[in-house]
């Protein structure tokens, strides 16, 4: 009426074999507007970007561009149509050239097939400046920062001269200076005239950027509404079906004894010369969360290998409850105290195609209460324990004990993750990432048991690259950058731009050495 | 019905029924272009194998010396779906039963051994060979598929070089073991006047039961919990401490085990002999990994499609031949056993057409259930 739409998605249905992804969900997208895609994981977000990619084909309903009715058989009807995307996990060549990677797939030939990048490299300086991107068309990828990198993919949109973009995710990889920045660029491109979808879960981005938010909850369409005229705890109520309690409740910590000691530990890293963890000396006391914050590729990853004994040490010393396990291996450590929830659940977390009951007992399939001394596994104690899991810290699957692990949520996954490493009462519990990927509901279940865990007096070391975790679940910060500590905060005394700038590593205290 | 269908075991047989059907239809085809007038007779008399004879006792007769070669088989379908289940393709398995081979001879005609010495030999050597590939899996990171191969080669001329010292001066094989060293054959039980075949012996009840202990190793024990956790994901088997590089070393052990002394139970038979001048492996390893595809990786599977395989391999001598050139045996039992290879190419195939005609039904479901909604208001049926 008073304006018109850039797209729309009118009445869409797409089923998949038992569940129904997209039950008759309504988009419309206005022209020069940001709009919100909010929703819970498994709301059905992804099937209608895919549906509007030409990736599902939509059992009901149209898709209008401009008002006139497009079939949208394939990815490359919608590039046509001039709509572009932003993937969390960027599509880009490492070894190419910010120029290169922007006309990969258009590139720009003379009649000999010969390239010709001139053209090309004037207008990518020319929309560079025009909405304040400055990236350098002739870095290589790998040279440049994540910011940097998702600032070319959006000038790969923007040199196609695609009209709707669409941004999935994009906050997830960056620092807080990196998200303010991108919201300006989002701003500035829907000032020009661009159409942009953003999806996201982060209900603080939506509220600062969004003009409209349209809200899914379990394939179901629940409402559209105006960013001007709602609040965070509307918006959640809508995504989750219920009022989320938004603080993790936790007492004052105690902290007691040292329960693990880490001195001067070094990892080599995998993918480059230098080591990825570089000596850091830490400790986690009974009693007390410490969380290890930064952007993902900081080391994280390489110093929780080398604290479960997944990788081995260069140098240093690991010590728990007193004890040297600086050369244990995996099972001495995790039967003596240590337990892991690991930052992959497909890969380290889960036999995905064994029965749940059989990756409930994945670590101490071993004890004599599951195996007889002839070695026979006793099914019968297997099935009793995992059903006991289930329940107690509410597993839901499709046929109990028996469901393949690989038909289950994600979040269900990890519940069955978290119940089996808590329940193994260990002094020390080494958490990565637990609430990846999860809805709100999971998030809070998880940050309860993992607060719960300290209040029995364990220790709990949680890396997260989630600032709202970060802040909210810990009793200490430590920022890791470049593989090494740059600074030990306290979540109660800092700010998120404090925390942004350790990360980013523009500032750093000597005090953890 | 389709419950039925979906049914793991069912899928299996289902399968490998039409990949044998398949099979021998192209085989059938394949005969037509050769010659047209004999293609009937040729593919019927590999299918038919023992009962091309009239007579009840020639009938068996080589109905047993199909069960005296399917027992071999049986064991090196066993070696490859052991180690499959670890995520490990032991095609060295030709080269462990080789070696199985060579050491079971050589103790029965060189060291006069008695034949449960030459079995334990036989099967040794072969867990020999095997543990080498392990631990160049294990320690170096060798793939087990190149390192299996070259040791295929390396076993089959040892062999020949070892086996020269009790050849038969007058042909290429070895003494026959009867005539040397008549206490180093597989005891009989009776299985010989039974089954009318001299060559019958305890071989064929061993490898029921050494079925079944893999099938409860595998379903029912500890060991079978690691070795399938490492075999579906290496990374969780890391993860939760269990030791993989030994896990992958022990598995090869026993998938070389078995494959020895599936050797042994063919050779201490006396059936065939070792021949010296071998210039390639015995087919009987390669075509273990068929008969454990065909079975479906299921130990009782493989035991059901080795019979088979060694049965229209039999099937395949009874083909006329002076229609045929004699390869053409050998050509048909190679196409039905390649059919094999797509066993889950269907099962594929099945479970989307399961899953299609779910969706199809759910939608049903979904627009009667509209149509009721519009007719009463209220409830929140599922």
């Amino acid at each position: 009426m008073e304006q018109a739409y850039a797209i729309e998605m009118l009445h869409i249905t797409k089923r998949f074999p038992g569940i129904v992804a997209n039950d008759d969900i309504t988009l419309q997208l206005k022209k020069g507007e940001i709009h919100a895609l909010l929703g819970e994981n498994g709301a059905g977000k992804s099937t209608l970007m895919s549906v509007l990619f030409g990736l599902y084909q939509a059992e009901e309903g149209v898709i209008k561009k401009d008002g006139k009715e497009v079939e949208i058989k394939d990815p490359n009807d919608a590039n046509r149509l001039g709509i572009g995307m932003v993937h969390q996990h960027f599509k880009l060549v490492e070894c190419f050239s910010v120029l290169d990677n922007i006309i990969l797939g258009d590139e720009p030939t003379s009649k000999g097939g010969f390239l010709r990048k001139d053209a090309a490299r004037k207008k990518i300086v020319e929309l560079s400046d025009k909405y304040g991107l400055s990236v350098d068309p002739d870095a290589l990828i790998e040279d440049i920062t994540v910011g940097m990198q998702q600032r070319t993919e959006i000038l790969k949109m923007l040199y196609r001269e695609n009209e709707i973009l669409i941004f999935d995710e994009p906050t997830a990889v960056l620092t807080p200076q990196e998200i303010e920045e991108l919201m300006q660029i989002m701003k500035n491109l829907s000032k020009e005239g661009k159409s942009i979808l953003f999806i996201s879960h982060k209900l603080n981005e939506i509220m600062e950027v969004a003009d409209r938010c349209t809200v899914l909850r379990k394939g179901k369409y629940i409402g559209t509404v105006e960013i001007k005229d709602t609040s965070k705890e509307e918006l959640s109520h809508m995504m989750v079906g219920r009022d989320v309690d938004f603080v993790v409740h936790k007492e004052e910590a105690k902290p007691g004894d040292v329960i693990l000691d880490v001195e001067g530990m070094t990892v080599a890293s995998k993918v480059h010369h230098n080591n990825a963890v570089r000596n850091v000396s830490f400790k986690v006391r009974a009693g007390e969360i410490v969380c290890i914050a930064g952007i993902d590729g900081n080391g994280q990853t390489e110093l929780v290998y080398g604290l479960t004994g997944l990788e081995p040490l260069k140098e240093g010393k690991i010590t728990l409850c007193g004890r040297d396990i600086t050369h244990a291996s995996i099972r001495d450590r995790n039967t003596h105290g240590m337990s892991h929830i690991p930052e992959d659940r497909h890969k380290h977390g889960l036999v995905l195609d064994y029965s749940l009951e059989y990756n409930m007992v994945l670590q101490r399939y071993f004890e004599p209460q599951f195996v007889s001394g002839a070695g026979f596994l006793k099914r019968k104690n297997i099935r009793e324990y995992s059903d006991k899991l289930i329940e107690q810290y509410d597993v839901r699957s499709g046929q109990g004990s028996v469901t393949i692990a690989r038909s289950m949520s994600g979040g269900n996954q990890q519940k069955a993750i978290v119940a089996r490493e808590i329940d193994k009462e260990p002094e020390l519990l080494v958490a990565v990432q637990p609430t990846r990927g999860l809805d709100v509901g999971a998030i809070e279940y998880i940050h309860k048991q993992l607060v719960a865990v300290r209040d029995a007096g364990r220790a709990v070391l949680l890396v997260s690259l989630e600032l709202d975790e970060v802040m909210s679940v810990s009793d200490r910060i430590l920022v890791m950058y470049e593989g090494e500590i740059v600074g030990e905060l306290d979540p109660k005394k800092t700010t998120v731009e404090e925390l942004g700038l350790y990360m980013a590593g523009a500032k750093r205290n000597e005090v953890a050495k | 019905m389709r419950k039925f269908m979906k049914n793991n075991a069912v899928q299996s047989i289902l399968i490998s029924v039409l990949c044998i059907i398949l099979g021998m239809l192209i085989g059938y085809i394949v005969l037509l272009f050769i010659e047209p007038s004999g293609a009937a007779d040729a593919i019927l008399s590999v299918i038919k194998n023992f009962f091309f004879y009239p007579e009840g006792a020639v009938r068996t007769k080589y109905f047993g010396a199909t069960l005296v070669k399917t027992a071999p088989l049986v064991m090196c379908s066993l070696s490859i779906l052991f180690a499959y289940k670890v995520g490990l393709f032991n095609i060295g398995a030709a080269g462990q039963y080789v070696a199985g081979a060579a050491l079971g001879i050589y103790a029965a005609l060189a060291l006069g051994c008695n034949w449960f010495i030459c079995l334990l030999l036989a099967t040794a050597a072969g867990a020999a060979l095997g543990a080498l590939t392990g631990a160049l899996k294990a320690y170096c990171n060798v793939n087990e598929v190149i390192s299996g191969i070259m040791l295929n080669w390396i076993a089959l001329y040892s062999t020949n070089m070892l086996l020269t010292g009790v050849k038969n001066p007058n042909t290429p094989y070895t003494i026959n073991i009867s005539a040397k060293n008549p206490d180093a054959l597989l005891p009989t039980l009776g299985l010989d006047t039974l089954l009318n075949n001299k060559y019958a012996s305890v071989a064929i009840p061993l490898v029921i039961l050494i079925v079944l202990l893999i099938w409860v190793i595998l379903s029912k024990t500890k060991f079978g919990y690691e070795l399938r956790a490492t075999g579906l994901n290496k990374n969780a088997a890391k993860y939760c401490g269990m030791k993989e590089k030994r896990n992958i070393i022990v598995t090869l052990i026993i998938s070389g085990a078995l494959a020895g002394m599936g050797a042994a139970f063919l050779y201490l038979t006396d059936i065939e002999q070792w021949q010296c001048s071998a210039s390639s492996v015995p087919a009987m390893g390669f075509n273990g990994i068929a008969a454990a595809f065909l079975g479906c990786l299921d130990p009782i599977g493989s035991l059901l499609s080795s019979f088979f395989i060694q049965h229209i391999t039999s099937g395949g001598g009874y083909v006329d031949k002076t229609v045929y050139c004699s390869q053409i045996s050998d050509l048909i039992s190679s196409i039905i056993i390649y059919l094999c290879g797509f066993v889950l190419f269907f099962r594929e195939y099945i479970n989307r057409r399961i899953a299609l005609r779910e969706e199809r039904e759910l939608e049903n479901a979904l627009e009667a259930a509209k149509a009721e909604d519009s007719d009463n208001k209220g409830g929140e049926g599922k």
